[in-house]
C-alpha cells in the first residue's frame, strides 16, 4: 500500500543549520497495516510523516501509494489517498466554520470542487447520526464553529474526518500528545475503532512506548533520521517497554538521554 | 444642518457604491485573511475601462462586465506574483498597484481625468446611474425608479444574493476553508494557490465594477480616484462587523452589514463636511478611524489577560 524508497530530506542545506533530517529511510507498508512509530524528538518521525503527505519535496528517493507514485505531487494532490490528523489540533479543521461544512470538506477530500452546493441536506443527516456514534455530544452541534471545540473534540472530528472518505493511508502524527490523558485514552480509542472497522492503513507516532507496543501490528523506531527498528507480527505482540529500551540503546549506543525522553 | 439633510442622499448613494468595493475588500480581508492593497490601483482600473468604451460607444452593462474582467485581470496578478513567485501578498498588491497606476493612465490616453458628456441628455439617459438623478428622479426629471439609492441598493442585493450563493458551493467553501486554514485545506485536497488567485480575482473584480459605477455617477473618471480605497473598505468592513456582529450571523447578512457600513462611512464623512472640515483632512481622519477601530481587538485582548492575571494572583 506504501512504499517509501530510500528518502532523503536535508533542511537548510548548505548554511550552519543543515540539518540531515532523513537518511534513506525505506519502508513498505501491507494493506491493512497498522504501523506505530517511535523514536525521540528530532528523530525525523514527523519529517517522514510528512514526506508521505508531500508536505515539501524529499530531496531523494521515491513514494508512491497504492501503486500510484507521487513523489512529485503537491500535498493537496496526494490528498484523494491520504488522510491527516496532526499533533496541533489547531491544524486540522478549519476554525471559523461549522462542523457541518468542516465535515463536508473531508466527504470531498481529493474531487473536483465545483458549483454544486457544498454541503446537501441528506449529507447533513448522515453527519448528525455519526456523530451521535462518536459520542462526544456534537451532534446537536452541527452548525457550531469548530473554533468553540475542545481539543479532544477537534481531534476526534479531525479523525472523523479524516476517515469519512476512506483514505488509503491514515497518518497520524502524535494526535493525542496535546490532550489530557483521560481524552488522550478516548481518542486512542476512537482511533483503534476507525481503523478497524475501514481496515485502513495506518501510521501513527507516538512518544509512549505502551500505546506503541500495544496498538497496531508493526513498530518502527526511528534515530537519527534513519529507521533503527522494525518488528512485526508474533515478534511485536510478544514485546515488552524493556525490551523496546534495551534495543534501542544497542542500535543507538547511547543509553541514558534518550530513553528517558522516551519514556516520557 | 439643512446643508447636510441636502446632500444625504447623495452620500448614500455615494456610500451603497463604495459598499460594492467594500464587499470585494471583505472577501480578501476576512475571508482569505489577505490585506489585498491592490484595490488603490484596480477601483480606478474599473472606472478607466469603463469611461473609454462608455466613451467610445459601447454598451453601459458591457462596459461594466468589460470593467469587472479588468479588476479580475488585476487580482490574477496579484495573486500570480503571490503564489507563484512568493512574494508576500501585502507586497504583491503594492507592486500590481503601482504597475496599475501607468497602466490606467494608458487606458486614459494618458489624461489625468476623462469625462462622460453627462449634458447630453441621450447619453445620460444610457447610464446606470448618476450624481443627476440623486435630485432630478425626486424632482421628476427622471422617473423615480432611476434613484440612485434604488438601482445600486438592488445591485448590491443581487451581488450578494450571488456571492451568497457562490459560497455556498463546493468551491466557495474551498475558498473558505483556504482562508480559515490552509493546512487543513490542502488535507483536504484543495489547491490553496488556486483559492487564494481566484478570491483575488473575484474581490479586483467587485472593486472595478464599483470603480465603473462611481464613474458613473461622478460623469467623470480622475486617476486619483481610488487613492485609499483600501482604507474605506476596511473602514466599511469594521463598521459594519462592530455594529452588527452581534445581530447578523448569517454571511449574507454579513455582507449587508459591510454595505451599511459603507453607507455610514459617507454619512460621517459628509456629516464632519457640513460641520465644517476642511476636505483634505477627510483621509487622515479615515486612516485614524479605521486605526483605532483596528486597535480594538487588541487592546479588548490585552486588558482581558490582565483581568486574568489579577484574579490569579488573588486565589494565591
Ligand atoms: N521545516 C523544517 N525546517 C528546518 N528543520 C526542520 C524542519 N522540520 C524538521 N526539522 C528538523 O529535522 C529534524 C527532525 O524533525 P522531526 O520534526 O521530524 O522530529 P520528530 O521525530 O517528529 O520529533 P518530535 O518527537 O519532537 O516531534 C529536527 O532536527 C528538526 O529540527
Ligand atoms: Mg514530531
Amino acid at each position: 500500500m506504501l512504499e517509501v524508497k530510500e528518502i532523503w530530506k536535508v533542511f537548510n542545506a548548505g548554511t550552519v543549520n543543515e540539518k540531515q533530517a532523513l537518511r534513506g529511510v525505506s519502508l513498505t507498508l501491507k494493506d491493512g497495516d497498522f504501523c506505530t512509530v517511535i523514536g525521540g524528538n528530532g528523530a525525523g518521525k514527523s519529517t517522514l510523516l510528512n514526506a508521505v503527505a508531500g508536505t515539501w519535496a524529499v530531496d531523494g528517493g521515491s513514494i508512491s501509494i497504492g501503486g500510484v507514485d507521487v513523489t512529485h505531487l503537491p500535498d493537496h494532490k496526494r490528498a484523494p489517498y491520504i488522510g491527516r490528523v496532526f499533533q496541533d489540533p489547531m491544524l486540522g479543521t478549519a476554525p471559523t466554520m461549522q462542523i457541518l461544512e468542516n465535515l463536508a470538506l473531508a466527504a470531498r477530500r481529493g474531487q473536483r470542487r465545483g458549483l454544486r452546493w457544498g454541503v446537501t441536506k441528506a449529507e447533513k443527516e448522515q453527519y448528525q447520526e455519526m456523530l451521535k456514534n462518536l459520542d462526544l455530544g456534537l451532534e446537536d452541534r452541527l452548525t457550531s464553529k469548530v473554533g468553540l471545540l475542545s481539543g479532544g473534540q477537534r481531534q476526534a472530528l479531525t479523525l472523523l474526518m479524516a476517515s469519512l472518505k476512506k483514505p488509503k493511508l491514515l497518518l497520524l502524527d502524535e494526535h493525542t500528545a496535546a490532550l489530557d490523558p483521560k481524552t488522550a485514552a478516548k481518542v486512542l480509542e476512537l482511533s483503534d475503532r476507525i481503523v478497524a472497522e475501514s481496515h485502513l492503513t495506518t501510521m501513527m507516532v507516538t512518544h509512549n512506548m505502551k500505546d506503541a507496543i500495544q496498538h497496531g501490528n508493526r513498530l518502527i523506531m526511528m534515530y537519527d533520521g534513519k529507521i533503527v527498528i522494525d518488528v512485526s507480527g508474533e515478534e511485536k505482540k510478544k514485546l515488552t517497554v524493556p525490551q523496546l529500551l534495551e534495543l534501542f540503546s544497542k542500535v543507538s549506543g547511547s543509553d541514558e538521554a534518550d530513553d528517558k525522553l522516551l519514556l516520557s | 444642518m439643512l446643508s447636510f439633510l441636502n446632500a444625504l442622499p447623495g452620500a448614500m448613494s455615494q456610500g451603497l457604491i463604495w459598499g460594492i468595493m467594500a464587499i470585494g475588500v471583505y472577501i480578501t480581508y476576512k475571508i482569505l485573511g489577505i490585506a489585498d492593497l491592490t484595490v488603490d490601483g484596480s477601483f480606478c482600473t474599473g472606472g478607466a475601462v469603463f469611461v473609454m468604451l462608455f466613451s467610445g460607444g459601447a454598451n453601459v452593462w458591457a462596459a461594466m462586465l468589460a470593467a469587472l474582467l479588468a479588476g479580475m485581470l488585476a487580482g490574477l496578478v496579484t495573486g500570480l506574483l503571490n503564489t507563484q513567485c512568493g512574494i508576500p501578498a501585502i507586497l504583491a498588491g503594492i507592486l500590481t498597484q503601482l504597475g496599475l497606476y501607468s497602466v490606467n493612465m494608458a487606458v486614459m490616453d494618458f489624461k489625468a481625468s476623462v469625462a462622460i458628456n453627462v449634458t447630453q441628455a441621450d447619453t445620460l439617459e444610457k447610464l446606470l446611474v448618476s450624481l443627476r438623478f440623486v435630485q432630478g428622479a425626486i424632482r421628476g426629471d427622471f422617473p423615480l425608479w432611476r434613484h440612485p439609492i434604488l438601482v445600486v441598493g438592488l445591485f448590491t442585493v443581487g451581488l450578494i444574493a450571488l456571492l451568497y450563493g457562490f459560497f455556498g458551493t463546493e468551491l466557495g467553501c474551498a475558498l473558505r476553508a483556504t482562508g480559515s486554514n490552509g493546512s487543513m485545506a490542502r488535507a483536504q485536497g484543495i489547491d490553496t494557490d488556486f483559492c487564494k488567485v481566484l478570491g483575488l480575482m473575484i474581490s479586483n473584480g467587485l472593486v472595478a465594477l464599483s470603480g465603473a459605477l462611481l464613474c458613473q455617477y461622478n460623469g467623470a473618471n480622475e486617476i486619483n480616484v481610488g487613492r485609499g480605497a483600501i482604507v474605506i473598505g476596511l473602514a466599511a468592513v469594521i463598521i459594519g462587523q462592530v455594529l452588527f456582529s452581534k445581530l447578523f450571523h448569517n454571511f449574507a447578512l454579513k455582507l449587508l452589514a459591510v454595505a451599511i457600513g459603507a453607507i455610514l462611512y459617507y454619512i460621517v464623512i459628509q456629516a464632519v463636511l457640513a460641520v465644517g472640515l476642511n476636505p483634505n483632512y477627510l483621509k487622515l481622519l479615515s486612516a485614524l478611524v479605521v486605526a483605532v477601530f483596528l486597535s480594538l481587538p487588541y487592546w479588548k485582548g490585552k486588558y482581558f489577560h490582565a483581568k486574568v492575571k489579577t484574579g490569579g494572583a488573588s486565589h494565591a
